[in-house]
């Protein structure tokens, strides 16, 4: 069976299947449907999880080539330059190791005055190395696709990091590997403080590997070059990671709020190993339930 | 359709369905390369897509635009039904038009390609822009002149099997 050419019906004796136009129609809407779907709904995760046992295989043949290409860089990287990498790696573990016999008797003291204070233990949190696979070709977003998946234990909403800083969060999980959203990304935001002041923001994406803070008063004690650190309020990553600097405070802003850009610390957009950390889960304050009018109320408010 | 245009006295070769598909299940293998953040860089599967419902609208079309498409949406993580939407409509853009494009050189085959391939791209951004995403830049739109000016290469390149003569015969005609 052959599908009819558009804009030329054929005489009836010709079965063709249905006339071009309605074709159109039906997968114009069908594509449209599943954007709405897919955009307002989120419920086709699932869908794409189970189709992406199909891709997948695809996306590994296609990434063969260009494993080849870098791993034959490597195989011909300078003597030398290992060398001087290995002497360098080494001198650090040996730091990182001093760091980490202190830390481990300062971590015995804290939950000692913690315990002393009654205060809630800080949950110790788990971590997992992952290497990133790729980035991900859509141009509209910034992601990219670690090796670890479902079957490793990943799940999304995971805090993302390297040896420096934040790098986004976990927002896509698949059997074999995960999508990894960049603070970069418009649409990622963090709660963060800055860590000379105090003072806390919220941060977004700006586009070219650069960091917004929005929503603070023009009068916000900030500086170029503070650090800026997660501050925990989410419950989701943990309080005083290393975030950004500020690179430019711009105090003439339109709309009452002052435009404060920001370079993320850790190589967001360039890396090869990344930590996946469990995501803790979100503290809220006791309340009250709510009433039905309450809940009108923070409905209004949301909007 | 046995030319390689209508107003050709060349006669071809019958394509191999196998062959077609083959060609875009490369260039979707192609496309999921990956090679970082370089958005100039031309959409294969587009281009093979468009090559084929001109050049064989009766058995590639609409249906073959929404499969592959739906394949790029989960390859790429984009939004589902965005490569889909785009694809179907340069399908029947593609197949609607073939039997005019196919009277064409080269040249002005291309002519006709790049408002098609164009547009593809331009529902993309749009869907994406109403879906509030962040707009990549105009490098963005480097790639549809790029895979113009692939038309005419990548032509001759899938129709390279069907060039070849059944059995050589030097009494025969043509």
């Amino acid at each position: 069976m052959v599908s009819p050419v558009a804009g030329h019906s054929p005489p009836p004796f010709f079965r063709r299947g249905p006339a071009p136009l309605a074709r159109l129609v039906v997968l114009v809407s069908a594509s449209l449907t599943l954007l709405v779907v897919d955009h307002r709904l989120h419920y086709l995760e699932l869908v794409r999880q189970g189709l992406s046992v199909m891709t997948t295989p695809l996306q590994v043949l296609a990434g063969m080539p260009v494993k080849g290409v870098r791993s034959a860089g490597d195989y011909f990287a300078d003597l030398a330059q290992l060398q001087a990498e290995n002497t360098e790696l080494r001198r650090e573990h040996t730091e990182l190791s001093t760091m980490r016999l202190r830390q481990e008797q300062l971590d015995r003291e804290n939950t000692r005055l913690r315990a002393l204070l009654d205060m809630r233990e800080r949950a110790q949190v788990e971590s997992r190395v992952a290497e990133v696979v790729y980035e991900v070709r859509d141009p509209f977003s910034r992601r990219i696709v670690i090796d670890k998946g479902i079957t490793h234990g990943i799940e999304a909403g995971s805090p993302v990091v390297d040896d420096v800083g934040v790098i986004g969060q976990v927002t896509r999980v698949y059997p074999l590997y995960a999508e990894v959203t960049l603070i970069s990304d418009k649409d990622q935001a963090l709660p963060v403080q800055v860590a000379r002041t105090g003072v806390r923001a919220v941060m977004f994406g700006a586009g070219a590997g650069l960091l917004e803070l929005r929503y603070l008063a023009t009068d916000v004690d900030l500086r170029e070059g503070d650090r800026i650190v997660t501050s925990g309020l989410d419950g989701v990553f943990v309080a005083g990671l290393p975030v950004a600097r500020v690179k430019s405070v711009d105090r003439d802003g339109v709309g009452g709020f002052v435009r404060i850009v920001c370079v993320p610390v850790a190589g967001v957009e360039a890396h090869s190993t990344v930590l996946v950390m469990k995501p803790g889960q979100p503290v809220l304050p006791e309340v009250d339930m709510p009433t039905a009018a309450g809940e009108e109320k923070l409905e209004a408010v949301r909007k | 359709m046995n030319q390689p245009t209508f107003s050709s006295r060349r006669i071809l070769r019958p394509v191999r369905p196998w062959f077609i598909w083959l060609s875009l299940l490369l260039a979707l293998l192609v496309n999921l390369m990956p090679l970082g953040r370089a958005f100039w860089l031309p959409d294969w599967v587009a281009l093979v897509l468009c090559f084929w419902c001109v050049r064989e609208p009766l058995r590639v079309g609409m249906g073959a635009g929404f499969v592959f498409g739906l394949a790029m949406d989960i390859g790429y993580g984009s939004l589902m039904g965005q490569h889909a939407l785009a694809y179907v409509l340069l399908a029947y853009a593609a197949t609607s038009l073939s039997r005019r494009i196919l009277w064409f050189g080269p040249l002005q085959q291309s002519l006709h390609v790049l408002p098609m391939l164009f547009g593809a791209h331009c529902v993309m951004l749009a869907v994406r822009m109403v879906a509030d995403a962040d707009f990549p830049g105009p490098v963005y739109f480097l790639g549809p002149v790029i895979s113009t000016l692939l038309w005419t290469p990548v032509g001759m390149l899938l129709m390279l099997p069907q060039y070849r003569p059944e059995e050589k015969d030097e009494n025969r005609p043509i």
